[in-house]
């Protein structure tokens, strides 16, 4: 064996803690990368990444089943540009219950289905993909695009029979065909008496990127079929553009938990690495004393680094994985796009990337240190503070605190440059929790002020759940529900139904609200008119500019509504409804994102000016506290049989899409603290290891292990406060930047009250989270220090 | 009274043959004790035993009257601040403090007022000859002013013992003798004073009782002893009493002794 080699395996062998603290490093340097990196990649173009991934569907076409036979929608397929397809599959939609086993009695409606009857996903066009569960195996399976358990019983009360079937897997479909899938035996039986099921046909084109090429495509589909057989379509286009709308809301986001994810890799790898080498120098300089050249010696110490670090990046690489599993499990949700995995070329760079930061930090400070002249690399072997802590450890001696605080409070200053890599590590981490509580409570107020939906009761002449919150999350596959009446002549008195609603206890408030579709000269999309009767605001609106409507004929209007009209504050715009021509001053610029934010709110009696008839379509209520909401439901059921209106539970504001964020969040910043924690971990071992001489010196003059243990903490206490000082405001800084660039390429503008979440208690609590950080990293070398046995301790050179 | 106190010690690191195997030993308040031996036989151990540093695997070790094999860590180490003061060969001065930093600490853990640590300090200093020194790094001493610095701070708690491990191993002669000079001294004030070394004439001129360890074992004792009254004490005809002693050095109920150096 060569003398390098062998100071190389002893090296390792005996400088088992530094080696451990090097393979730690890089581990979890490893795994927060390849988390980063992998987020890095999910994010970036979610839905095209998911569309090729399960061959979507560029159109999916629903067919009159009363109409068209099977062949005959088969035969589409012939049409002119039509590359390929699959189909038809046999559709229905209907609305089960909840029953047994996902925690429901029976009695909670979950929305309308659209449900397909397919025997496999896993060939032709939309190859939905499972993220969990199995495929249905039995005319009594189900599998779901929302996140009902498994086991979930689904009860299909209106059907003969009352069907019941069990939930067996979650599923996603990035082209949207369905909400749910049977097996095409299943479909008899979920149809209602008397009708027949539709027929779908997924097609792809072989030009489709254009609207006018899809356009052409589909004149080409309905030509193909019995004329007026093609009840409804839905074209990719669509579909892409609301899911990149979503996945644009929150790509600022994970780019940004992925970014400072690996910036804290690379820094506590490089200072563990450059930490551990240094520390050694002492040894360099016995090694050139007894004869190792320069290059020999830098070689020695790159090796020394590297087995260990590669040891950690192996772990690392398979820790990452697992890791990042479940968070793009939650990714997945947010972007509603097809089951990703971590690309192997991630693992890859990741381990490309680690192998060189620690080459190069080990490269660097073992050159310095083979540079240094044997006699002071032994000198600054034997007193690693030689100087520079000197000052600071003057300083602190006159501080009057105690002794062991003083003492640990001058200790990082001896290695001003660990001491920058802890402090940077600190600030990275306070500044992702700030970022991650200013996010998670920006997203919460957006989802709020978005879906004006907190009201918990909702009334409206159809027993039936009323459409999810997160509508801009995607636009649901199938519009439910006929409108009621004409609409010129009303429906009940709201004044009864309103005084009918505040008869039952527990009401706290209600309005009502008639949603009218308009259109308004210039724009060519539809527009939704939203009269409110009573005043809506508790249910969560926020005003980016101007005020509330306080008259008749004042209206606020969202960003998008007001680009589209051109309007500014001030002017005034025409609506047609229903034929009738109306005109609003907007006096506001209001939040929101449903129907694109082509929305007009506006109150009733700008409507009832000229079409005194009109009533509320709607009614939402808002509970006291403590009220139960299913039973108040069903106490204002009987208040409100004389109008034919029926009570439901609202299921708004419960966001798939706000859980998975929230998850997301809490997960990332978990991770990222942890990865700080560690950080300090590492460089508080180094720290200790070196000073272990010194712990033993003090604990021969007397020192308790509490004191020891005081020592450690100390000198950490002033990068904790500094870095959680230093870090808080960072991290708001950055969500001040993020939270409107993510508004922006969702194309509006955020209300100032949605940016200001961070109020100063939160500060003031943020900023202890560097210090926690930094306790939570020394709490373990600590311990060390306390238990090491003083004889043990004086040994150890 | 017995000081020190041990009884069937016996101390095995890992598999080896035992470091210390079975030593009873008995030593006075105010003996000067040498511990002698060939490298490896177990003086060291011994030493750290008395201190505090180590516990035995079989025995028991009673120093001032407290069972120290039976303290946890916490009241070993308030026992090492009371009742122990130690040297060592190569110093075991921090670095990046002062002599007067050093030498205060023992003190400040104790949590002895600032001004009142400083003053003693300062005192202790100045007895010792290396008052001048006392704002400089110990990496500017020499190996004697070190260890000098390294005995002051050992008595900065006025401890029951003074405990030394090859106290003159990594000095000059002369240097040496300067220390050596200084211990005599110190055990000639009742300083009661326990020396581990290889040094023969270290310990004729310091020792009241020699031991000598083979093996682990106690191979000769030499018996107790007490320094007569120290000469400069004598020279001074200070009164004192029939054993050599001055009045403000006799010792505390604890055997600690009463008079400040
Ligand atoms: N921490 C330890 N781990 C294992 N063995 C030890 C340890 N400390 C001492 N020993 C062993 O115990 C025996 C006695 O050691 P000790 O240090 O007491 O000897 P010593 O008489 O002081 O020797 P020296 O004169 O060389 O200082 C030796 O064989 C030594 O190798
Ligand atoms: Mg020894």
């Amino acid at each position: 064996m060569s003398s390098l080699s062998k100071v190389v395996r002893s090296g390792v062998g005996r400088r088992r803690v530094q080696t451990v603290v090097i393979g730690l490093a890089t581990f979890m340097a490893v795994a927060a990368a390849v988390l980063a990196g992998s987020l890095l990649v999910a994010s970036t173009a979610p839905f095209d990444r998911g569309f090729t991934d399960q061959h979507g569907a560029h159109l999916s076409a629903l067919f009159d089943g009363t109409t068209v036979t099977e062949s005959q929608a088969a035969a589409t397929a012939a049409a002119s540009g039509v590359a390929e397809s699959s189909g038809p599959f046999q559709v229905v939609t209907q609305t089960p219950n909840l029953g047994e086993g996902g925690g429901g009695d029976g009695a909670f409606e979950l929305q309308p289905l659209t449900i397909a009857g397919r025997a496999q996903p896993t060939s032709g066009i939309d190859k939905v993909s499972l993220s969990d569960g199995h495929w249905p195996t039995s005319d009594t399976e189900i599998v779901l695009t929302e996140q009902i358990p498994l086991d979930s019983k689904l009860i299909f009360k209106a059907l003969p029979g009352r069907p019941t079937l069990t939930v067996v897997g979650h599923a996603r479909s990035v082209s949207r065909t369905a909400d749910a899938w049977v097996l095409p035996g299943a479909i008899a039986s979920l149809t209602s008496a008397g009708t027949k099921p539709g027929y779908q046909m997924l097609y792809r084109f072989t030009a489709s990127a254009t609207v006018s090429d899809m356009d052409t495509a589909k004149a080409a589909v309905v030509a193909a079929a019995p004329s007026g057989s093609m009840l409804g379509s839905q074209s990719w286009l669509t579909v892409k553009e609301a899911a990149d709308r979503t996945a644009a809301l929150f790509v600022p986001f994970l780019i940004a938990f992925g970014l400072l994810g690996l910036v804290m890799a690379m820094l506590s790898v490089g200072g563990v690495v450059a930490g551990a080498v240094s520390a050694a120098t002492f040894r360099i300089g016995v090694l050139k004393a007894i004869g190792f050249t320069p290059s020999q010696v830098v070689r020695a110490y790159l090796l020394q680094a590297l087995i260990p670090a590669t040891v950690g990046i192996v772990l690392g690489v398979v820790g990452g994985n697992l890791l990042t599993i479940p968070v793009l499990a939650q990714t997945d949700v947010v972007y509603e796009t097809a089951p990703s995995v971590v690309q192997p070329w991630v693992d890859a760079l990741v381990v490309v990337a680690a192998l060189g930061v620690v080459s190069l930090t080990a490269l660097v400070a073992a050159a310095r240190a083979g540079r240094l002249r044997t006699v002071d690399a032994l000198a600054v072997g034997r007193a690693p503070a030689a100087g520079r802590g000197r000052f600071a450890a003057s300083l602190s001696a006159r501080l009057p605190l105690p002794r062991p605080v003083t003492l640990g409070l001058a200790q990082p200053f001896a290695r001003p440059a660990r001491m920058t890599a802890m402090l940077a590590t600190v600030v990275f981490g306070a500044a992702s929790v700030a970022l991650a509580i200013g996010l998670t409570s920006s997203l919460n107020l957006i989802e709020t002020a978005r879906s004006h939906d907190k009201a918990q009761i909702m009334v409206s002449p159809m027993k039936m759940g009323p459409p999810e919150g997160g509508e801009a999350m995607g636009p649901p596959v199938n519009q439910q529900g006929p409108p009621p009446g004409p609409f010129d002549e009303g429906g009940p008195d709201p004044a009864a139904v309103t005084s009918a609603i505040a008869t039952v206890t527990g009401t706290k408030a209600s309005y009502g609200v008639l949603s009218a579709p308009a259109t308004v000269a210039g724009v060519a999309a539809e527009v939704d008119v939203l009269a409110y009767r009573g005043d809506p605001r508790w249910a969560g609106f926020e005003m980016t500019e101007g005020r509330w409507y306080a008259t008749a004929g004042e209206a606020i209007l969202p960003t998008p509504m007001l680009k589209a009209t051109g309007a500014k504050i001030g002017d005034t715009i025409t609506l047609t409804v229903n034929g009738h021509n109306i005109s609003v001053r907007v006096v506001g610029e209001v939040f929101s994102t449903q129907n694109e934010g082509m929305e007009v709110f506006t109150d009733l009696t700008t409507l009832t000016a000229v079409i005194p008839k009109v009533t509320p379509t709607e009614y939402y209520v808002g509970l006291t506290d403590g009220t139960d909401a299913t039973a108040y439901a069903n106490a204002l059921e009987t208040a409100l049989t004389p109008f034919s209106l029926h009570a439901n539970v609202n299921p708004g504001g419960h966001s798939d899409t706000l859980v998975a964020i929230s998850t997301l969040t809490g997960l990332l910043t978990l991770i990222l603290v942890a990865v700080a924690a560690l950080g300090v971990l590492n460089a508080v071992v180094l720290q200790t290891r070196e000073r272990v001489r010194e712990l033993g010196v003090h604990k021969a003059i007397g020192m308790t292990p509490k004191q020891s243990v005081t020592v450690v903490l100390a000198s950490v206490f002033l990068i904790g406060l500094v870095g959680g000082i230093a870090g808080v405001p960072a991290g708001m800084a950055l969500h001040g930047v993020m939270v409107p660039a993510m508004g922006n390429s969702a194309g509006v503008r955020l209300p100032a009250a949605l940016l200001d979440v961070y109020h100063p208690w939160v500060m003031a609590l943020l900023a202890l989270g560097g210090l926690v950080i930094a306790i939570l990293g020394a709490l373990m070398p600590a311990g060390w220090a306390a238990r090491i046995r003083t004889a043990t301790a004086l040994r150890t050179e | 009274m017995a000081v020190i106190e041990l009884s069937g010690v016996s101390r095995r690191y890992d598999q080896g043959p035992p470091a210390l195997d079975d030593v009873t030993i008995s030593v006075e308040a105010g003996e000067a004790l040498a511990i002698l031996g060939p490298s490896g036989s177990g003086k060291s151990t011994m030493l750290n035993l008395i201190a505090g540093l180590d516990r035995p695997d079989a025995g028991t070790v009673t120093v001032a009257g407290v069972r120290l094999d039976k303290l946890g860590e916490a009241a070993t180490a308030r026992y090492r601040r009371a009742h122990v003061g130690m040297i060592f060969q190569f110093f075991n001065l921090l670095d990046d403090l002062t002599v007067a930093d050093n030498v205060v600490l023992p003190a400040q853990l104790a949590g002895m007022g600032r001004a009142d640590a400083r003053k003693r300090a300062a005192s202790l200093l100045e007895a010792l000859g290396i008052a001048r020194h006392s704002g400089a790094y110990p990496g500017r001493l020499s190996g004697g002013q070190r260890q000098r610095v390294a005995v002051a701070r050992a008595l900065m708690n006025k401890p029951t013992l003074l405990l030394a491990d090859e106290p003159t191993g990594a000095l000059d002669s002369a240097s040496g003798e300067d220390v050596r000079k200084l211990l005599i001294e110190l055990n000639g004030e009742g300083q009661t004073l326990v020396l581990v070394t290889h040094d023969e004439k270290l310990a004729a001129a310091c020792a009241t009782r020699t031991v000598r360890l083979v093996d682990g074992r106690i191979a000769t004792d030499t018996g107790p002893g007490i320094r007569p009254l120290g000469p400069h004490l004598a020279a001074s005809g200070v009164p004192h009493g029939a054993d050599g002693r001055t009045e403000t050095a006799r010792f505390d109920a604890d055997g600690r002794r009463g008079v400040t150096l």
